[in-house]
């Protein structure tokens, strides 16, 4: 028995931030040279009572709708999320009932960010394979920007909310390959919003500014942009040899490479390491940002529509955990 | 440590400047794309390609491609 990705759709809130209202907002900071940089124009940002499981089911239902799903066949939820809509329950079991699925369907949340999507595949791919679930739907959400400080120019000139939603069955479009999975908690300090649940659960009000105006803060998303570059160069090329290794390919058999898009710098640095041609290389964060966990769904979606999701496609996830992702699919 | 393969590398790390732009000579933090990111880049090429381990305030001591090589080179 395969694993194929059968449907695939995303959604987007509808505010957006542009960078001209960032530049209003920093105008002693180069936020044009910045965003340029880093390949963002503009962002979508949830609104104030809009959540991540309220975009999970506006992404699912417009796959149900785009692919023509018969809601009654899926029989797994799986929803990746840093930002849940409560501690208990499960965001998936809410979605369950908002998305009208029949009540034999199991449902949990997933704790991860960059990676989230690899890992998503993965449970998935094992469900369908083991015969424990036909069809199953998993969902990427993230309000992200609800984590940022308001002063927090550098990441909410990278950062954009989103959510994405794949059908896994046993046909579809494109077959799950073997996967590469790794994790390096030690670096878990290095991208992480420390207070609010049970380690630190009140806020901890310690808001300081380093010398660039950057606030710091526990009650906000924390980045070490240094250490997650550093990470990501070692850890990437690794897991693309192992991918390939695994799946007995090289990298010039693969058709189209699609890393999680933290920004674009980053991601073209270490396709610079790896030799990977600018051809084959897909970048789509222009006008989205980093959507965490569904930067990758993304990607493929808008790789379909415009006829590049053929043939081996490599994708690879990286960041918050430290965690790591990857695998190859298999395109029509 | 060779300076033409060590301009090289430092030029490779720019997506937008001309590596005909960089000398030894050069005071890279007045290049136009110069900028936070590429020094992160750099101070990873330089951990990767020389097995020196230099942190932001190492690099903030140089101001030239010269000054920098001189810093790797005396802590290889």
């Amino acid at each position: 028995m395969k694993a194929y990705i059968k449907a695939l759709s995303y959604y987007l809130p509808e505010q957006i931030l542009t960078n001209e209202e960032l530049v209003k907002e920093f105008p002693e900071w180069s936020v044009e040279k910045i965003a340029g940089k880093i390949g963002v124009t503009q962002r979508h940002i949830a609104a104030p009572d809009e959540t991540a499981g309220d975009m999970a089911v506006k992404a699912a239902n417009k796959m149900i709708e785009e692919y023509g799903i018969d809601r009654t066949e899926i029989d797994f939820i799986v929803l990746c999320t840093q930002s849940p809509d409560y501690f208990l329950p499960s965001t998936a079991c809410v979605i369950q009932h908002a998305l009208n699925i029949p009540t034999t369907c199991g449902a949990f949340d997933i704790n991860l960010g960059c990676s989230g999507y690899e890992y998503g595949l993965a449970i998935a791919k094992g469900f369908v394979v083991s015969g424990i679930a036909k069809n199953v739907l998993l969902l990427t959400a993230e309000t992200y920007t609800k984590h940022l400080h308001p002063k927090d120019k550098g990441n909410r000139t990278i950062f954009g909310d989103a959510a994405t939603a794949t059908l896994v069955s046993d046909n579809g479009f494109a077959e799950i390959g073997e996967l590469s999975l790794g994790t390096d908690g030690s670096g878990a300090d290095h991208l992480i919003h420390k207070s609010g649940a049970f380690r630190q659960y009140s806020p901890m009000n310690d808001l300081t500014f380093d010398e660039n105006d950057n606030p710091h803060s526990s009650d906000y998303l924390y980045m070490n942009g240094k250490a997650i570059f550093d990470f990501t160069s070692e850890a990437v090329p690794v897991m693309v040899d192992d991918t390939l290794s695994k799946n007995n390919l090289t990298l010039d058999d693969v058709d189209l490479v699609v890393f999680h898009q933290a920004n674009k710098y980053m991601i073209n640095y270490l396709r610079k390491l790896l030799d990977i041609d600018k051809e084959k290389f897909y970048i789509f964060l222009e006008n989205v940002g980093n959507t965490v966990s569904s930067t990758i769904p993304i990607a493929l979606c808008e790789a379909k529509k415009e006829g590049r999701l053929c043939g081996k496609v490599l994708v690879a996830g990286f960041g918050v955990g430290l965690s790591y992702g990857a695998t190859i699919l298999y395109c029509e | 440590m060779d300076t033409q393969e060590f301009i090289k590398n430092f030029a490779n790390q720019f997506e937008d400047t001309d590596a005909s732009e960089i000398t030894m000579e050069t005071s890279f933090r007045d290049l136009d794309e110069w900028d936070s990111l590429v020094a992160l880049a750099i101070l990873n090429m330089i951990a990767k390609k020389y097995g020196v381990k230099l942190t932001f305030d190492d690099m903030r001591q140089t101001n030239t491609v010269q000054e920098l090589f001189n810093v790797v080179e005396s802590k290889k």
